[in-house]
């Protein structure tokens, strides 16, 4: 049983610890914001979510005390980490941040140049 | 399938009433008697039955758990890969959604999905502008998203 608890706890740890660092990685090495933004709103989320579970585990396996508020934080994690990925990704292009010369295809600057001019922005 | 929830929950509390045993267990043999109840009546509701709702949700959820994990060891082995090979591109993909929340959820859906990325939706709310960080091909992306979140998200939805 021990054995199975340590496992619950330390897992989750080490698999949110290991993706946290590919999330850093990823921020460095990525060639622009879009692709970089992959790694933040994905690899982090993730990773917090599972340090989050292992540290519910230890405290309820280990110290007998169950907090349900670290469930709640797991799901709002959950609904709040696409959310932001999405606004920084949007609010750059529409600001103009230029997408890496390596992007193949770029359907979305014919809609946000249409935006652009029935909203009178330049 | 609000309405059929409430029944539910109020012909379990009848059931506690009847045999006046105001516990969590009497609480639970009313709740499965109440299903037994509205399973046999199911004809008599317009809509579906609300447990078919209950088992779609739960196979969304199970969906999204999968593609999270599947997502993150994408980005992992983009990360550590030694030269950085990959064809980002924006596509445009039409969706058959149409009340927000859906295209709320199937949005935080394709932006926790491996390699894509919402970055905009268009203002008629007919089209999603979707990154995507490895793009060999456009179409087989958007079947992809559309056989399993589109479909998944319908299931939940259609009455």
């Amino acid at each position: 049983m021990t054995i199975l608890a340590n496992l619950l706890v330390i897992l989750p740890i080490s698999i949110g610890v290991l993706f946290i660092v590919v999330t850093a990685i990823g921020l460095i090495r990525f060639p622009d914001l879009y692709t970089r933004a992959h790694a933040a709103s994905k690899s982090a989320t993730l990773g917090v979510m599972s340090v989050l579970i292992g540290v519910f585990f230890h405290f309820w396996l280990f110290e007998n005390h169950f907090n349900p508020r670290i469930l709640l934080g797991i799901v709002f994690l959950f609904i709040t980490g696409p959310v932001g990925g999405h606004i920084m990704s949007r609010s750059s292009y529409i600001a103009g941040v230029k997408p890496w010369e390596g992007t193949v295809k770029d359907d979305l600057a014919e809609e946000i140049e249409r935006m652009k001019k029935e909203q009178g922005i330049k | 399938m609000a309405f059929q929830m409430l029944l539910n929950f109020a012909l379990a509390f009848i059931w506690m009433f009847l045999s006046s045993n105001y516990t969590v267990s009497g609480f639970l043999i009313g709740f499965i008697l109440g299903i037994i109840v509205i399973v046999m009546m199911r004809r008599f509701f317009k809509q579906k039955l609300y447990l078919v709702r209950v088992w779609a949700i739960i196979k969304l959820t199970v969906l999204f758990f999968k593609e999270l994990i599947l997502a993150n060891v994408q980005v992992f082995k983009l990360a550590v890969s030694p030269k950085m090979d990959m064809k980002p591109a924006f596509f445009a993909m039409p969706t058959e959604l149409t009340e927000d929340w859906e295209i709320t959820l199937l949005s935080s859906l394709i932006t926790l999905t491996p390699g894509t990325v919402v970055v905009h939706v268009s203002d008629d709310a007919k089209t999603l502008y979707i990154h995507a960080i490895d793009m060999d091909d456009v179409d087989e992306a958007i079947d992809d998203i559309k056989n399993s979140f589109e479909k998944a998200i319908m299931e939940v939805t259609k009455s």
